[in-house]
């Protein structure tokens, strides 16, 4: 049922930046050796529907390694953990909403709901926004990826455009030269009613 | 400008990997001030079966009914710079850091969920009343496509009767909201997810 939002929603936690490790945004170096897979920069935008900026938010992400294995006890897929990737992390937004992490591109892995069922390959964001009324979890797929039209998951979301939004853009501008291959994948956080602090 | 708002995705089953390491179940401790108390409660489907995967996140106000928000604590400090009283409980909020007013805690095999905490002071509705003291909760589990917005209210409190939200729901399903007191004095607080006691959610 519909609740107008109440100073309850349009508020929301923050993280201090002495909570967040700075190291946690590269996921290629969170151990002594290198993880196997493509390199890739992930950056973006986490904005309100009126461009904004959400700045200082949390960020989260978590994926799968380059061979499609998350290191989970109940991911029992036969494809090889690597030592030398967790598949997560974290970041705050800067003043301007810009938030950026270096990773492995993710494999496409198994996941029995159906037969031959092959999820594309996709990393989870979840993000705070300024009020508990922006709280969002989702996941970003890979521009060109052959499974997108055959998996369940990205096709919950119904409306076309909306869906294509969850596909990050190949990007030159953040591609790093003999390094790693550049993604951007803006979000944009719902709507909150108006704050008591902007009503004057 | 107008932008679309980023279509939710479920949370998946291995969140835990990427939600654990801001899993905090207790911020009661020095310097926060109120009645603490613990809350559990477990997470069942629409089959009554427990959810031994769902992750609970809770924002509540502190004790005397103040968000330990940024823009919030600003606006407080550019209203009332000259109420001695409220520039101190600012300044002891942002000392403190301590009480940030949110907990994020796993689902266990049983589908059990426990946090402490305060008990939340009444803040402002928009119609110009006082709010019950309520905790606002997301429930997020694998399958869900996007998370499940609920309140916990808490049992024994005379402001439920006037309370805005609850007012809003059918007077046969406001329990789904109220805590009940458990014998040891712990709050018990239960989500079903589906089925002929559902739980109230909001949409917002």
């Amino acid at each position: 049922m519909y609740l107008p939002h109440t100073l309850s929603e349009v508020t929301g936690p923050s993280f201090d930046s002495s909570a967040i490790d700075v190291k946690a945004s590269d996921l290629t170096r969170q151990h002594h050796g290198e993880p196997l897979g493509e390199r890739i920069i992930v950056s973006g935008r986490v904005l309100d529907e009126d461009g904004r900026p959400a700045a200082h938010t949390l960020i989260e992400v978590w994926q799968a390694n380059a061979a499609g294995r998350y290191r989970h006890n109940v991911d029992q897929h036969n494809a090889p953990l690597d030592p030398n990737f967790e598949g997560s992390g974290h970041t705050l937004s800067d003043e301007h909403g810009n938030f950026k992490f270096i990773t492995i591109r993710p494999g496409a892995y198994p996941w029995r709901n159906h037969y031959n069922a092959w999820r594309p390959a996709h990393i989870h964001f979840s993000v705070f926004g300024p009020a508990f009324a922006t709280r969002l979890i989702t996941q970003m797929y890979f521009p060109g990826d052959a499974l997108l039209p055959f998996d369940p998951i990205f096709n919950c979301t119904t409306e076309e455009k909306a869906r294509n939004r969850l596909i990050s853009l190949f990007d030159w501008e953040t591609t790093l030269c003999e390094q790693a291959l550049g993604y951007r994948f803006d979000m944009i956080l719902s709507r909150r009613d108006s704050t008591p602090w902007e009503k004057s | 400008m107008s932008l679309q708002a980023t279509t939710s995705q479920t949370v998946g089953p291995y969140f835990q990997i990427g939600l654990a390491r801001f899993y905090i179940d207790d911020l009661t401790g020095p310097g926060v001030s109120g009645d603490a108390i613990e809350i559990a409660g477990r997470v069942f489907d629409g089959d009554g079966q427990p959810v031994p995967d769902g992750v609970i996140e809770i924002w509540q106000a502190d004790a005397q009914g103040k968000y330990a928000h940024p823009e919030f604590l600003e606006e407080l400090e550019s209203i009332q710079k000259n109420d001695a009283p409220a520039k101190e409980h600012i300044d002891a909020l942002r000392r403190l850091g301590a009480f940030r007013g949110f907990r994020r805690v796993p689902t266990q095999a049983d589908g059990l969920f426990r946090f402490k905490t305060i008990k939340p002071g009444r803040v402002p509705a928009p119609d110009g009343t006082l709010q019950a003291p309520h905790i606002d909760v997301s429930v997020f589990t694998r399958g869900l496509l996007r998370r499940l917005v609920t309140r916990i209210y808490f049992p024994d409190e005379p402001s439920n009767v006037e309370d805005f939200a609850l007012k809003l729901v059918e007077a046969g399903r406001r329990h789904t909201l109220i805590a009940k007191k458990s014998r040891d004095g712990w709050l018990e607080w239960n989500v079903a997810l589906q089925g002929k006691d559902e739980t109230v959610f909001f949409d917002s």
